[in-house]
């Protein structure tokens, strides 16, 4: 029963960083575009970013029902990284809509702009500053520390900005490829193109730095690494899955491009997963918090698992309709 | 600032914001329903038209309704992690739910607001039912967890713990069905007559125009029919608070001594040093027969209630006067309208009616405010009733006011821009249906 709800909660966390991560992607891509860039973003995240959105809240109902110690301490401890994701969310989601609708486009359709891409920018930050925070292990329930100890170090710090910085490129990478098949047009395809080589780029180099900055703030992330084979095989896919999906940017093909990279995205999420399971924050006095000692009752899991199976079953086809309806059928 | 005065004020505000875009999501999308169902059996283009304009409307309201519930999602941890601790296994059933309904939600709304020219027409029409249904399901468990935080149930507290965690018990407590049938019935008052008011207040410059009217009459038939029953439920409420949350009761009322009979006391302003009421209307007896169905009844008082215990009495009492004056209003407009869509049709369309429709856009909402004041306040100084004090389960971070200081100013900022977006909204109505140009 735990082992489903694990499972269910780093599916919906998989499905975030891709069908979410893409939403705020598209944000940060829209950085480095223009106008007509602008229109093909609205159009392409329009219809599907709330339902995206859902799979955040899904994790966090799973985190607050199922594991309610990860999430009370998390919140404690990471309060001022997550209220720059809440920021974030906000300005996110209610610029993007009030840019949508409003009529006009004068000066305020420039500051929604604007609103849109700085949020689109700082959530996949903090979020990846937050996630930084649970792997590095600086977290304390000690009070006596002092605040800066408590509530400010364990997320302020290299390891954790290069996180930051990792996500917010994996967000932008997985957006342009999201976005070739969108475009209409060959010129803006190659622009997609262009910026998915780029932003891959970027990733693979943050990524390995994400490595480098954990031995510089002395966690050793590579010898977990290695002690993990689930963690081997993923990486071992993500590197695989490079040359693969530089060639279906190449030919533009958008069923195998969305197949492998959400490929690709599974198996980062995974090869993270296994790295520190059944750890989900590392603390500093060595009292991990991990999934088997902050679980709720098993009366609770069960309900919670009951509520989960039902959503599914009429989440995934309503979901598959709503890709149908406005992915497929261009 | 003290840091539980910042965190109330700051999960105050959140609710306090949010609950407008919630009582929209759920009443909104059956308006719609209803309203392009009428289209699809008539072929009237203006019910059409009514349609589309509500949906662009309802997706701004929604998508700051989607962000804003994340907030809370969030904050209850942020601001409370003591009692998300504890309460998360209990009540965390009606928040799966909650997650479900709200995922089938806002699938179904992306596809009723963008899939008007890639579906057949009766398809669309079920992706709006199913937006309705799973958006008052959704209210209805958010409600649920509310009502079981006044009505805790489904575990035993043993030392500073929860055990025997029943999940079923906890989301099915006593407190659920009326809360949850008061507050469906509040966000379908607020909302149909919000946007009846506004109709009507465009009808003032033309009370010719087709498509105010239709708008106007859409509305109405829901806003008359929920206002009617609310003080039904608003009854069926009070007994219950008052067999349960004495306190919360005695605070509403302002009943400093228990008396046998009570009387009702209307309006006015709690004098606490004084423990009584001034400048208000004492009505005798009448509190026993709302509070317990006899006239003779003895109701407590706050007399009876530990000092450590007790509510604050000037805001509850005075957030529920308020929400009453409201409710009364409404509830008398709705009967009005039933009796002259009945029998005298042409007053429909008389300016004196018009401007009252107009002037009371804001009550439902005012009342809906009021409302979770009263029961949020009225709960202190608990969080779970009788089992653990709100200031047990606030954040140890010092500094919590400066996360209020900013919450206040996004919302502020939102708000400043919603309105202005809104008006610009109604300005392109006309230029954008047939049936609003004349």
């Amino acid at each position: 029963m735990l082992a489903l709800i694990i499972l269910i909660l780093g599916t919906s966390f998989v499905l975030y960083t891709l069908l979410g991560g893409a939403d705020f992607g598209a944000g940060i891509i829209e950085i480095f575009a223009g106008k007509r860039e602008e229109k093909t973003i609205t159009r392409a995240i329009a219809p599907v970013w709330e339902a995206n959105h859902v799979w955040l809240i899904l994790a966090v109902v799973i985190l607050f029902t199922g594991f309610p110690l990860v999430y009370s301490s998390l919140s404690l401890v990471l309060h001022i990284p997550l209220m720059l994701v809440l920021i974030g969310i906000i300005f996110r989601g209610s610029a993007f809509t009030f840019r949508h609708y409003d009529v006009s486009y004068g000066r305020s359709h420039r500051y929604y702009t604007f609103l849109f891409k700085a949020s689109s920018f700082i959530t996949p930050m903090f979020l990846g500053i937050t996630l930084g925070a649970m792997i590095l292990g600086r977290i304390t329930f000690n009070q006596s520390v002092g605040f800066y100890e408590m509530f400010v170090s364990p997320w302020l710090n290299v390891f954790c900005f290069i996180m930051g910085v990792f996500s917010t490129s994996l967000f932008a990478y997985i957006a342009a490829v999201f976005l070739i098949p969108e475009a209409h047009e060959d010129k803006e395809k190659n622009k997609y193109t262009r910026l998915a080589r780029n932003t891959m780029a970027s990733t693979i180099t943050s990524g390995i730095l994400v490595f480098i900055a954990a031995q510089w703030e002395g966690h050793n992330l590579v010898s977990d690494f290695l002690k993990s084979p689930i963690s081997i095989i993923s990486l071992a896919v993500v590197a695989l899955l490079v040359p693969v999906i530089l060639h279906f940017i190449h030919t533009k093909k958008a069923v195998y491009l969305r197949a492998s990279i959400g490929l690709q995205v599974t198996a980062i999420v995974t090869g993270w997963f296994a790295i520190q399971y059944p750890v989900v924050i590392n603390v500093k006095d060595g009292h991990h918090l991990t999934f088997f000692n902050t679980h709720a009752p098993d009366a609770t899991l069960k309900q919670l698992l009951i509520a989960l199976m039902v959503g599914l079953v009429l989440v995934i086809p309503a979901f598959i309709f709503l890709f149908r309806v406005f992915k497929v059928k261009e | 600032m003290e840091d539980l005065v910042a965190a109330r004020l700051q999960m105050a505000l959140s609710l306090g914001f949010h609950i407008i875009f919630s009582c929209i999501g759920m009443t909104m999308p059956v308006l719609m329903a209803f309203s392009e169902w009428r289209w699809l059996r008539t072929g009237k283009q203006v019910y059409l038209d009514v349609t589309k304009a509500w949906s662009k409307g309802v997706a701004i309201f929604f998508a700051v309704g989607a962000v804003s519930g994340t907030v809370l999602s969030f904050e209850l941890g942020l601001l409370w992690p003591e009692f998300m601790k504890h309460a998360g296994a209990i009540i965390g059933m009606p928040f799966s739910w909650e997650g479900t309904a709200f995922f089938v939600e806002a699938i179904a709304l992306g596809v009723f607001l963008y899939g008007w020219n890639r579906l057949n027409k009766w398809v669309h029409w079920i992706s709006g039912v199913v937006v309705g249904i799973s958006g008052v399901l959704s209210g209805i468990f958010v409600v649920a967890a509310n009502a079981w935080m006044n009505s805790p149930s489904g575990f035993d507290w043993v030392d500073g713990k929860a055990v025997n965690i029943d999940p079923v018990k906890a989301m099915f407590n006593d407190a659920w069905l009326s809360q949850s049938i008061h507050m469906t019935l509040a966000a379908f008052v607020a909302t149909s007559f919000a946007v009846a008011g506004v109709h009507a207040f465009l009808l003032l410059k033309n009370r010719t125009n087709t498509f105010h009217h239709e708008a106007v009459r859409s509305a109405l038939i829901f806003g008359a029919v929920a206002a009617i029953l609310q003080p039904i439920s608003g009854d069926f409420s009070a007994k219950f608070v008052a067999k349960n949350q004495p306190g919360k009761l005695a605070a509403m009322e302002a009943l400093y001594k228990t008396s046998k009979p009570a009387g009702l006391v209307i309006g006015g302003i709690p004098n606490d040093k004084e423990q009584k009421v001034d400048y208000a209307i004492h009505i005798p007896k009448l509190l026993s027969y709302l509070a317990h169905g006899d006239f003779t009844a003895e109701v407590t008082g706050l007399d009876k209630i530990p000092k450590d215990e007790q509510p604050p009495v000037l805001v509850p009492h005075i957030a529920f006067q308020l929400m009453v004056a409201c409710g009364t209003v409404l509830a008398l407009a709705g009967m009005l309208y039933i009796i002259f869509s009945y029998k005298w049709q042409y007053i429909l369309f008389k300016r004196w009616w018009l401007t009252f429709i107009a002037f009371t856009t804001p009550l439902g909402f005012i009342a809906v405010e009021a409302g979770w004041t009263v029961t949020e306040v009225g709960r202190q100084p608990w969080i779970i009733f009788g089992v653990m004090r709100t200031k047990d389960a606030v954040s140890s971070m010092p500094g919590l006011q400066y996360s209020f200081f900013l919450i206040t100013g996004v919302y502020i900022l939102l708000t400043f821009i919603l309105i202005r977006l809104m008006r610009r909204q109604i300005k392109t109505v006309p230029e954008l249906y047939e049936s609003a140009k004349s």
